[in-house]
């Protein structure tokens, strides 16, 4: 049993962003979200945390429904990584991490310091950024911010990492890191991605989600055809596989006719 | 004081810069700090007290010694000058907390106790009682000022509601609401104020510590001191909004209902104070910059920080604004402008370098 979304749906601001959406990840798989710009990626991955409550249909948590659980206790299976996740303050890269510490603090202390101390370690190994612990959060670049909150998010020892788009403004070489760190994790990972070919490297199924709907579920090699990419994509795309068996995926410029370009929908949410 | 002591590196989790040992180190100077600024505070006046007269008058109120103290000394320190410094003391930590508190609540750097309309809503409610009269009796000048208070803390949640909730929002709606109280202010003073009422409520307006007594110290004392308790039993929930409410949420702080709560609690601490001792600015925007220099960000360390090194701050201002221009008292809300805002320009230059 793990975090699983049955039948959810959810309207934000009078628009549907999430229609009637099922998720089963199998524990300790990766898997990825796909589909263009509002296509409810994000809005999924809300729902996914309890951070909202879909209209009908239920997320749970290990069976329970999520909005019957505490905060903190999702907090302890349940780990976020979010875009656009920064801060004025001036805080040390171990001060970050630490924050996952923070669900499995009572009001006053900490269970146990020494665990505390331990999973940070740990985390920042796992992240490769040991030796930057002590180095301010604004002295980190793109990359090393993001390997931070994955670290942050590892310190909360969770069962479940949401990730929303965490591979957005890094360079080729730190994109294939992150992810490959992600899909090496213990853990189930929903990652919501935009490049199909990173999609098709290290995830082990995708859903594409086309306003608000699943149009498709699977492993990558089934699921990503140029048909589907074109259809909910509005792009022209050559899908084959290199001498090493692997997705690639080529796309072509020029639109296709039937696109509908950005739809309004894609508009972030307004606060 | 203190001696030196190693901090090693050996066991336990105090490894850092920030450790507890650190922390704890500071506090203890810091609460010695308080304790004699205030004794210290107490000699500085026309009448002229030693810090053995001050020592005397304490021992001898609290039951532990009965030493000859003339009169006129022992009024002047247990009457006027210890309430007046303790309650300072009081004033300035509260400030300070509110402001910490704030800042990481709305992730605003320059967020302070007053951005939510508190002291002009304070302002406000003081001269419609103490000008136009209403209720006067009854009230008060401080029951104005505290009503006042919380009226324009209730406006601005309700506008920042109104305009869809969110951090920014309440920012927004508290600078309006700032300024809609100050003209409100000002125009009772110049529509119905004669000289006399004009110059007891500018007085007033600028914070003053004229004439506060032991309940006053009593009341602040309190208020303060759960104030400290509760922001450092949510030290942790305040850490996890360093990255912004998804964040928070994702560390398992129900994110609505905490904010909401600090809010509501730093109102009320700050139309406490402010119904006291008038509108002191800049102790709440300036002192947890302060603070977070020495101590770094972490809110287990911060709060308490900032509450001494705001008693401290406050105490001797309040001291130089009573003595720098006797028999005439500086309002000491002057005083702690001319420090603030220098420092409140370095903050400002020091976050255009940071970007």
């Amino acid at each position: 049993m793990t975090l699983q979304a049955d039948r959810v749906v959810w309207h934000r601001g009078g628009k549907l962003v999430v229609d009637e959406v099922t998720l089963r990840p199998a524990p300790g798989t990766t898997i990825g979200l796909l589909g263009p710009n509002g296509s409810g990626k994000s809005s999924l991955l809300r729902l996914l945390n309890g951070t909202a409550k879909p209209e009908s249909g239920v997320v749970t948590l290990d069976g329970a429904e999520l909005s019957s659980l505490a905060r903190r206790d999702i907090a302890r299976s349940v780990a976020v990584v979010s875009q656009h996740a920064d801060t004025d303050v001036d805080i040390r890269v171990r001060d970050v991490v630490r924050l996952g510490r923070i669900p499995h603090r009572g009001s006053f202390g900490t269970a146990s310091a020494t665990r505390d101390e331990e999973a940070v370690a740990e985390a920042l190994r796992h992240t490769g950024l040991a030796d930057k612990a002590d180095q301010r959060w604004h002295t980190l670049s793109g990359g090393e911010r993001q390997r931070a909150h994955i670290a942050r998010a590892l310190a909360q020892e969770p069962r479940e990492l949401l990730l929303d788009e965490p591979t957005n403004h890094l360079d080729i070489r730190h994109q294939l890191e992150l992810l490959s760190l992600v899909s090496r994790l213990p853990v189930t990972s929903v990652i919501a991605l935009h490049d199909l070919n990173l999609a098709a490297i290290f995830c082990d199924e995708v859903i594409i989600l086309e306003r608000g709907r699943a149009v498709a579920a699977g492993p990558p090699r089934e699921v990503l055809t140029a048909e589907l990419i074109a259809r909910v994509y509005g792009v022209r795309a050559r899908v084959g596989v290199d001498e090493r068996g692997r997705l690639t995926v080529l796309f072509e410029p020029g639109a296709l006719e039937s696109s509908d370009e950005l739809t309004p929908e894609d508009a972030p949410p307004a606060w | 004081m203190t001696t030196p002591v190693t901090d090693g590196t050996g066991s336990g989790s105090g490894t850092s810069p920030g450790s507890t040992l650190r922390v704890v180190l500071l506090l203890v100077g810091g609460i010695v700090a308080v304790a004699l600024s205030v004794g210290a505070a107490i000699t500085l006046g026309p009448a002229d007290v030693s810090l053995v007269n001050v020592r005397d008058v304490l021992l001898n109120h609290l039951g532990l010694a009965d030493i000859p103290v003339r009169v006129v000394k022992d009024a002047i320190v247990w009457e006027e000058r210890l309430p007046r410094a303790l309650t300072a003391a009081a004033a300035g930590a509260g400030l300070g907390i509110c402001g910490a508190v704030m800042q990481s609540l709305l992730r605003n750097p320059l967020a302070d106790p007053f951005l939510l309309g508190i002291s002009s809503g304070a302002s406000t409610g003081a001269v419609v009682i103490g000008v136009l009269g209403v209720g006067g009796s009854v009230i008060g000048l401080s029951g104005g000022a505290f009503i006042g208070a919380l009226l324009a803390f209730a406006l601005v949640m309700l506008l920042a509601r109104l305009a869809g909730g969110g951090t920014d929002r309440v920012i927004l709606a508290g600078v309006a609401s700032t300024q809609l109280f100050s003209a409100l202010t000002s125009f009772v003073i110049f529509a119905f104020a004669d000289a006399d009422e004009t110059r007891g409520v500018m007085f007033w307006l600028l914070g003053s510590l004229e004439g506060v007594r032991w309940d006053d110290v009593a009341l602040c004392a309190v208020v303060v001191a759960v104030g400290i308790a509760l922001c450092l039993a949510y030290s942790h929930a305040l850490d996890a909004f360093s990255f912004g409410d998804e964040i928070a949420a994702s560390l398992g702080i129900a994110v609505a209902r905490v904010r909401l709560g600090l809010l509501v609690l730093t109102a009320l601490i700050t139309a406490t104070l402010v119904s006291v001792t008038g509108a002191i600015g800049f102790v709440g925007l300036v002192l947890p910059h302060a603070a977070r220099f020495l101590f770094g960000p972490r809110h287990a360390g911060l709060i308490p920080a900032t509450a001494l090194i705001g008693a401290v701050f406050m105490v001797w201002v309040d001291a130089v604004s009573r003595v720098a221009f006797q028999p005439t008292p500086l309002p000491v809300g002057v005083g702690t402008a001319l420090v603030g805002v220098p420092a409140f320009v370095l903050i400002l230059v020091r976050n255009r370098r940071g970007q």
